[in-house]
């Protein structure tokens, strides 16, 4: 039947879990693309048969047209599900990807992924009076300025906003600015604790 | 409820959900039973029954639900539609009887989804079937209800095995909704956690280093 190849890189879509990037799946791409080729040309020669007069054609050249449809609409689906994915990204991680979540990106979605984190940039700089505003921190209501975190690994050397170099060595425990460290508890680097 | 009017084929997919809705694509890919009323040439290999080189007027055969759509509605008539066994009278009365006992997700994952979307063949059976979808539902929704929240872990599995998507959905919510309530009352809901991204990325990136070894 036609349209199956299509409706694996849905299911594959389906079954990657929520915020991973599995690589791009080129192959079925491709096949998919194949079996569109083969579809689009039996049409094309069917319809000017169909034009000379042999209506009976036309049951067959309308299979093969929705199944075209069906093709590209599973085909954009899969790439419109890939791009959420990567917005989110750039949301959870910030505006550098780790090298493994890197490499399953194409060369067109990695474009898209820069512009995407300039854009969001330069529109959270043009936000507030001065300096704009970071929407990716508070994500929870803060309730205090500062917060008490352990170092869940070893990070190196990491430099507060008013100059005083701390070291961030793992099962150390620092009291720091929330909205300095709060990305680093995202990424799992430190661990809030709520005494 | 009123049906897509567009003119064009293209719109397969049922009640104008988003053109890029995952499980509006796997519903309408599941499938009905079809006979042909006129011959489709050139496409025999579709159909393995078929010893020549078309599908013969009167062939039956099983098509996934957007071409049968396309080939049936809108005052076309290259197929007639039959109802798929799931959504039978005699099913409909084993969900009157007791519809909190069957297992839905056998019955297709997409019981209630694809059986809206069946509804615009307009067989004289559609009211019927709009009111046992809607009936089912109501008769599920409190042990749906009832399990989310009180289900002890070993239960879960057994209990979700048997919902249809758009059950689990309503089962999922009010897991996370008595979860959020238990944290509020240990005072966690203001801690700062760890992304979830980053957790199933952790998970993944475990996996490729066990395989690397």
């Amino acid at each position: 039947m036609f349209g199956l190849k299509a409706i694996e890189l849905i299911k594959e879509a389906k079954r990657s879990q929520e915020g991973t990037l599995p690589p791009y799946n080129e192959e079925g791409i491709r096949k998919v693309l194949e079996e569109m080729r083969a579809l689009f040309e039996q049409n094309q020669a069917e319809v000017n048969e169909a034009l000379e007069g042999d209506q009976d054609l036309f049951v067959g050249i309308q299979i093969r047209h929705v199944a075209l449809e069906q093709n590209k609409r599973c085909i954009l689906a899969y790439l419109n599900h890939r791009l959420e994915t990567i917005k989110q990204l750039r949301w959870e991680l910030g505006s550098v990807l780790p090298q493994d979540v890197k490499q399953n990106l194409t060369t067109p979605e990695a474009q898209w992924f820069s512009k995407y984190s300039k854009g969001l940039a330069k529109y959270m700089r043009s936000l507030g009076n001065q300096g704009g505003v970071d929407l990716t921190l508070d994500v929870r209501p803060p309730k205090t300025l500062h917060i008490q975190v352990r170092c869940l690994e070893d990070h190196g050397e990491f430099e507060t906003q008013d100059g005083n170099i701390i070291l961030l060595k793992k099962n150390s425990q620092h009291f720091l600015l929330r909205s300095e460290c709060e990305h680093l508890i995202r990424q799992g680097i430190l661990e809030h604790i709520i005494t | 409820m009123s049906l897509p009017s567009d003119s064009t084929p293209s719109k397969a997919f049922c009640n104008k959900e988003s053109y890029f809705d995952i499980d509006d694509i796997l519903a309408t890919q599941e499938r009905v039973p079809v006979v042909f009323q006129v011959p489709a040439l050139n496409l025999g290999y579709l159909d393995s029954s078929s010893e020549t080189n078309n599908i013969e007027a009167g062939a039956a055969m099983e098509l996934p639900f957007w071409m049968a759509k396309a080939l049936s509605t809108r005052g076309k008539h290259m197929v007639s539609v039959d109802l798929p066994n799931s959504y039978k009278e005699s099913q409909r009365e084993i969900l009157g009887a007791e519809a909190g006992v069957v297992n839905l997700h056998k019955w297709g994952p997409y019981f209630y989804k694809f059986g809206m979307c069946l509804l615009c063949f307009e067989h004289p059976e559609s009211t019927d079937i709009a009111k046992s979808l809607l009936q089912t539902l109501q008769n599920r929704f409190r042990g749906i209800m009832d399990s989310a929240q009180n289900a002890s872990y070993e239960e879960i599995a057994s209990v979700t095995k048997k919902l249809d998507v758009l059950e689990m959905s309503i089962f999922r919510v009010g897991q996370k909704s008595i979860e959020s309530q238990l944290q509020w009352e240990k005072r966690q809901i203001e801690k700062l956690t760890v992304s979830k991204v980053i957790v199933n990325h952790r998970k993944r990136k475990r996996i490729h280093i066990e395989n690397d070894q």
